[in-house]
């Protein structure tokens, strides 16, 4: 079903810094959880009476346990370094799409209810009661926010607006006003295991496809073991990589990078999953009870290493809040990082001179790779700083002949969201996505026209799933999206011969 | 939301997917690819019925290379891709064509 009739903005050589137009995106809202969602995830659900007083407490208790929102709400002061720097804002022209005005559909209300001014000179201080109005302020434009953090490395005292989406979207859960798109999802992995709600035989069935195919191609017996015990990894990665392409040919590629390494590997059915909506709604609890199934699936199958697939927000929890989360973690080897990313252990191997390519294979491209924004702003990876940048860059090298950088500032920590990410990735969305995909559209047209590139590679389902839906809104083609490891695979060269018992199907009678 | 197919009313979440899927019948997915402006074609109706299939199985959706690999199995290999999908379903096979055969959504990271 297509969406409200929005206009495409059009692509510029240059990101221009657009005009203010007041409320162009106020209508934007998107469907509201249901009562199950809500409930699932340990919220009202339905919005309840008292909301006022819920939401001024609620405020007041995460203003008490993170020190950092406290101070993103005191410390704005109104220097304008981040008014340009939204995607969605340079998508929109919305005023309330600048992260400072963003902020401060908060930031007015902690005002009049937190600070002595605010008290008792509210107007002297832009301090304003909650109202009806308000919350449905907060709905719109904190789901008009992809938690991206490119604001915050402008911000001269590093506000995070990324944060602050995080909290106004507990206040509204804790009032029973939830996204469906985010708390319907959650509510699966607690379930099922994944985000997609795929159980067991169907991602037992999709692997078994998946060898068979490798094997079809290459006459190798690649494995995509599930729930093996005894494992030497654990691989997490997101469920997109069971269903969608081109994630899929993905995670085809980790299992080739597993198979030439000569490590024992498995996925699992309980942690089915890397990504972590619970981030996106704020919630420590949620993610919480999200990421202890990961630790309950590396016990039960008693691996020594857990490697992570592309996956954008899952690493940055990884990285940075998994031993928090689910810790400690010391009956892993310690030899390894705990976690380690996917692209770390490919490069790895490619430095010992495990792995041969031929890359001739993706001759038929020309690559750039997008940064996603949870790897770039919000983690590491590897030994070095900026490792999160370099380490991707090296893996894809290593597999292709032909790679340009988009312009500098549009990669790196500078990075443009692709425009889908923080639980945005929701069709009654769209208008927001497309727009606010406008900065990384422009950069990947130019790096096109200037460089003659074809494709753009990310490490993130999001990312992959979003890109494919938006470019064809600026006119190009959905199949221009890969997987890093789509690379890697393609360019791998099987040398593990296997023997024919092996095979897929070998000794069963061909029912077809 | 609600649609009316074969003289009957069948009820839709706001996402225009049915509520019920054991109601679901061959006109609800008819009346759905006309507001879509869709004529369904027996090639359509291939993929429909796959789905159906595949869904009673399993309680999901098949993963879109699941999909083209069946289709591939059963109309040809160059029909079994993708392209080949949107083109039929321009919407995505595993939104739109899911909607058609009264599967729920597909969601996540898709």
């Amino acid at each position: 079903m297509a969406g409200a009739e929005f206009e495409t903005p059009e692509l510029s050589e240059h990101i221009e810094v657009p005009e203010l137009v007041e409320g162009t995106m106020e209508h934007i809202t998107c469907f509201v959880a249901k009562p199950e969602h809500q409930t699932d995830l340990g919220f009202p659900g339905e919005k309840v009476e008292n909301w006022k007083e819920v939401a001024i407490d609620k405020m007041g208790d995460l203003l008490s346990r993170y020190r950092s929102f406290q101070v993103f709400m005191d410390a704005c002061v109104k220097c304008g370094s981040c008014t340009d720097k939204c995607h969605y804002f340079l998508g929109t022209q919305d005023p309330k799409n600048m992260p400072v005005g963003r902020q401060d559909l908060l930031r007015k209300v902690y005002r009049r209810y937190f600070t002595f001014a605010g008290k008792y000179f509210p107007k002297l201080v832009g301090a304003v009661d909650l109202s009806e109005e308000i919350i449905d302020d907060w709905y719109s434009y904190f789901h008009q926010c992809s938690q991206c953090r490119r604001c915050s490395v402008f911000c001269p005292y590093g506000i995070d607006t990324a944060e602050i989406s995080m909290a106004a979207r507990e206040i509204l859960d804790s009032i029973g006003v939830g996204q469906k798109y985010c708390n319907e999802i959650i509510g699966k992995v607690h379930k099922i295991g994944n985000n997609l709600g795929l159980p067991g035989p169907a991602i037992l069935d999709t692997l078994e496809g998946l060898e068979e195919d490798v094997y079809e191609e290459d006459e190798v017996a690649v494995k995509y073991p599930l729930d093996v015990k005894g494992a030497d990894i654990l691989l997490v990665t997101p469920s997109a990589d069971f269903f969608a392409e081109p994630h899929v040919d993905g995670l085809i590629g980790y299992g080739k990078v597993f198979h030439e390494a000569g490590v024992s590997w498995t996925l699992s059915t309980k942690a089915s999953e890397a990504g972590n909506f619970g981030m996106f709604i704020g919630s420590y609890e949620n993610m919480r009870r999200v990421s202890l199934r990961i630790r309950e699936a590396a016990l039960e199958l008693g691996v020594k290493r857990i490697v992570f697939g592309e996956c954008g927000h899952a690493w940055r929890i990884a990285y940075s809040f998994l031993n928090t989360l689910a810790g400690p973690f010391d009956f892993l080897d310690p030899d390894y990082p705990v976690p380690q990313h996917i692209c770390e252990f490919t490069l790895n191997e490619i430095e010992k001179g495990t792995l041969e390519f031929d890359k001739s294979e993706n001759d038929d491209m020309s690559i750039t790779f997008h940064d996603s924004c949870n790897v770039a702003r919000a983690s590491r990876m590897g030994d070095t700083p900026g490792g999160q940048f370099e380490i991707p860059r090296k893996v894809i090298k290593a597999v292709v002949n032909n790679y340009h950088d988009m312009e500098w500032d549009t990669i790196h920590e500078r990075t443009f969201c692709c425009g889908g990410g923080g639980g945005l990735l929701t069709d009654d969305l769209m208008e927001v996505r497309v727009k606010g995909a406008k900065p990384r559209m422009s950069a990947f047209k130019n790096v096109m026209e200037e460089k003659g590139v074809t494709h753009l590679a990310a490490i993130c389902a999001i990312c992959k799933s979003q890109f494919t839906k938006v470019l064809p809104y600026y006119g190009m083609d959905m199949f221009q999206v890969v997987s890093v490891h789509q690379l890697v695979s393609n360019a791998i060269v099987l040398n593990r011969k296997t023997p024919p018992e092996e095979a897929p199907g070998y000794g069963e009678d061909d029912d077809d | 939301m609600a649609i009316e197919a074969n003289g009957k009313t069948f009820e839709t979440d706001e996402e225009g997917y049915l509520t019920n899927l054991g109601e679901w019948e061959p006109a609800v997915a008819e009346v759905m690819a006309a507001e879509d402006d869709l004529e369904l074609t027996s090639e359509h109706w291939e993929i429909i019925n796959f789905l159906r299939e595949y869904y009673e199985e399993y309680q999901i959706a098949p993963a879109v290379r699941v999909l083209t690999k069946a289709v591939g199995k059963k109309l040809g290999k160059e029909k079994g891709n993708s392209k080949y999908l949107y083109a039929l379903f321009p919407y995505g096979p595993g939104k739109q064509a899911c909607r058609f055969a009264g599967l729920p959504k597909p969601t996540g990271c898709i």
